[in-house]
């Protein structure tokens, strides 16, 4: 069971990398839809006998809607309404970025064994993927120029918080993570407004439509 | 007994190359919808290659012609060193592992000067752009071969590949995964397949390894056609013994298992090459890069 979970582990963490690295939108949102599904399963897999099995199943139920489904959901809805397909320019390439990624990936596998918890992990690879799923978020949120995108970077934190919360599953009552999700889909709607509203101001505003009128 | 099943392991790799090749093909004509060239083409194209002359440009030197020689037995010799499934490779030693890779690399080498002796300006940009690709493929290579030294403790192929390893799958699962992943790219843009390379191209401007050889002919073009299938089995056998090993106690049987995992290795080359389209020239270092990222990746799981 524990190799199956490590084998969820570096799913999650590869999934990491394959976002840094793609330039099209649409299979980067697929990329954390799909990470989003695939951590749902964590729960499951984490389960010791202490847990209620109403609660576990509730929690990974949750997870897999609201990572895999609804949110994935309305960020595609967003990226066709503002019609973006792909990042063109990024502040930093994929392949710096993707490089940049594997540095955080490995610290974080490295040093993760000597940091003070708490608590103990139920599993040794939970709080290394944790770190550099977060470290992925934020360099994505950091070097893309498309409002898009750096909302998907701020998905990522958020899967990555997801699988350190794990670390406590045993002490969150159920309302805090029903809270956390529900939070979530809040600002990623939020969110989406905002892209709207960007998007339809640039669009009557877009002086290279002007110029051309003009010739 | 070790040494006959070694033995037997070999001739099987000399042999049974080219028909990879053909499996490549017709899994790649049925996709299409084609009937296919038959499995055995590749072997009659050989012959066919062998009974001809070949034809030398004036402007070439005695490296055009070493150049498949060197490239062809390169490629023997690093198939002295691999271990075929499991049984013992032929010439094991410690380290043996840095040995292949360089001797993989001295045939590229030796190809990619046979191209630029000829002139031909096609010829350079295709050297140019295999050995570029070479050096993006050279450090995963060896981070794969690493992680496999770390993982079994041994320093020579047959030692890495020996009948241990399935069980090592149940410790270090994850990352001999991403080793295996890592070492399919790898595979695939050594052998100048589809998502790097187009072995059917005919277009000079797209072409990386089959414009090197546009001027070869005859036995010479047989020789490099020949170890191009060898190659193919070599990198083939790395990747089937890590991802499938046959935990099969007899060796005949784990030999048997082996070359039912390389037909497999075909059909699934075949399937990449019909499904997948190619990499524009610039996104191919991308490619490879992941794939040393994953290597690195799974020697960090590896080590701690």
């Amino acid at each position: 069971m524990a190799l199956w979970t490590g084998f969820v582990f570096v799913l999650v963490v590869g999934l990491d990398l394959v976002v840094l690295a793609s330039s099209r939108l649409r299979g980067a949102i697929r990329t954390v839809a799909f990470q989003g599904a695939v951590m749902s399963a964590l729960p499951l897999l984490l389960a010791s006998e202490h847990h209620q099995t109403v609660h576990v199943l509730a929690l990974a139920l949750g997870a897999l809607v609201v990572k895999g489904v609804v949110i994935p959901g309305m960020m595609l809805w967003a990226m066709r309404e503002a019609a973006i397909r792909r990042e063109l320019e990024p502040i930093v390439g994929f392949v710096p970025s993707m490089v940049l990624g594997a540095v955080g990936v490995a610290l974080a596998f490295t040093y993760s064994g000597s940091l003070p918890l708490p608590i103990h992990a139920r599993h040794t690879l939970l709080v290394p993927s944790a770190l550099s799923t977060v470290w992925t978020g934020l360099i994505l949120v950091m070097t893309r120029r498309k409002a898009v995108a750096q909302v998907l970077g701020f998905l990522v934190v958020e899967n990555g918080i997801f699988v350190f919360g794990l670390l406590l599953s045993d002490f969150m009552p159920f309302m805090v993570e029903a809270g956390v999700l529900l939070d979530l889909l809040a600002a990623i709607f939020v969110m989406g407004i905002v892209i709207f509203h960007i998007n339809r101001e640039f669009a009557s505003l877009d002086t290279r439509r002007l110029t051309s009128l003009r010739d | 007994m070790r040494h006959l099943v070694a033995l037997v392991a070999f001739l099987a790799f000399l042999l049974l190359s080219p028909l990879l090749l053909g499996v490549v093909n017709r899994v790649k004509a049925v996709f299409a919808g084609r009937t296919g060239a038959p499995l055995l083409q590749p072997y009659r194209d050989l012959r066919r290659l062998l009974g001809k002359q070949a034809v030398y440009s004036r402007t070439t030197t005695w490296v055009f012609r070493a150049g498949p020689v060197v490239g062809l037995a390169a490629v023997v010799a690093a198939g002295l060193l691999m271990s075929f499934g499991g049984a013992p490779a032929l010439l094991p030693f410690p380290g043996d592992f840095i040995l292949f890779a360089y001797l993989l690399g001295l045939g590229r080498f030796f190809t990619a000067l046979a191209a630029l002796d000829t002139g031909s300006s096609f010829e350079g940009m295709g050297a140019a752009r295999e050995v570029t690709f070479a050096s993006f493929a050279e450090p995963a290579l060896f981070l794969c071969l690493v992680v496999l030294v770390r993982a079994t403790g041994s320093m020579s192929l047959s030692g890495m590949l020996r009948a241990e390893l399935p069980e090592i799958w149940h410790t270090q699962g994850p990352a001999l995964l991403l080793a295996a992943v890592a070492l399919l790219v790898v595979a695939l843009a050594e052998n100048a397949r589809i998502p790097v390379d187009d072995p059917n191209t005919h277009l000079e401007l797209t072409m990386i390894h089959e414009v090197m050889v546009l001027d070869h002919s005859g036995p010479d073009l047989a020789f490099i056609q020949y170890g191009a299938s060898l190659k193919l089995f070599l990198f083939g056998a790395l990747v089937v013994r890590l991802a499938l090993g046959f935990p099969f106690s007899s060796t005949w049987w784990s030999l048997l298992a082996f070359l039912g995992g390389m037909a497999l290795f075909a059909v699934v080359l075949g399937t990449i090459e019909s499904t997948t389209a190619r990499l524009r020239l610039i996104r191919v270092p991308q490619l490879l890069v992941a794939a040393s990222i994953m290597g690195a990746f799974a020697l960090v799981l590896i080590l701690r």
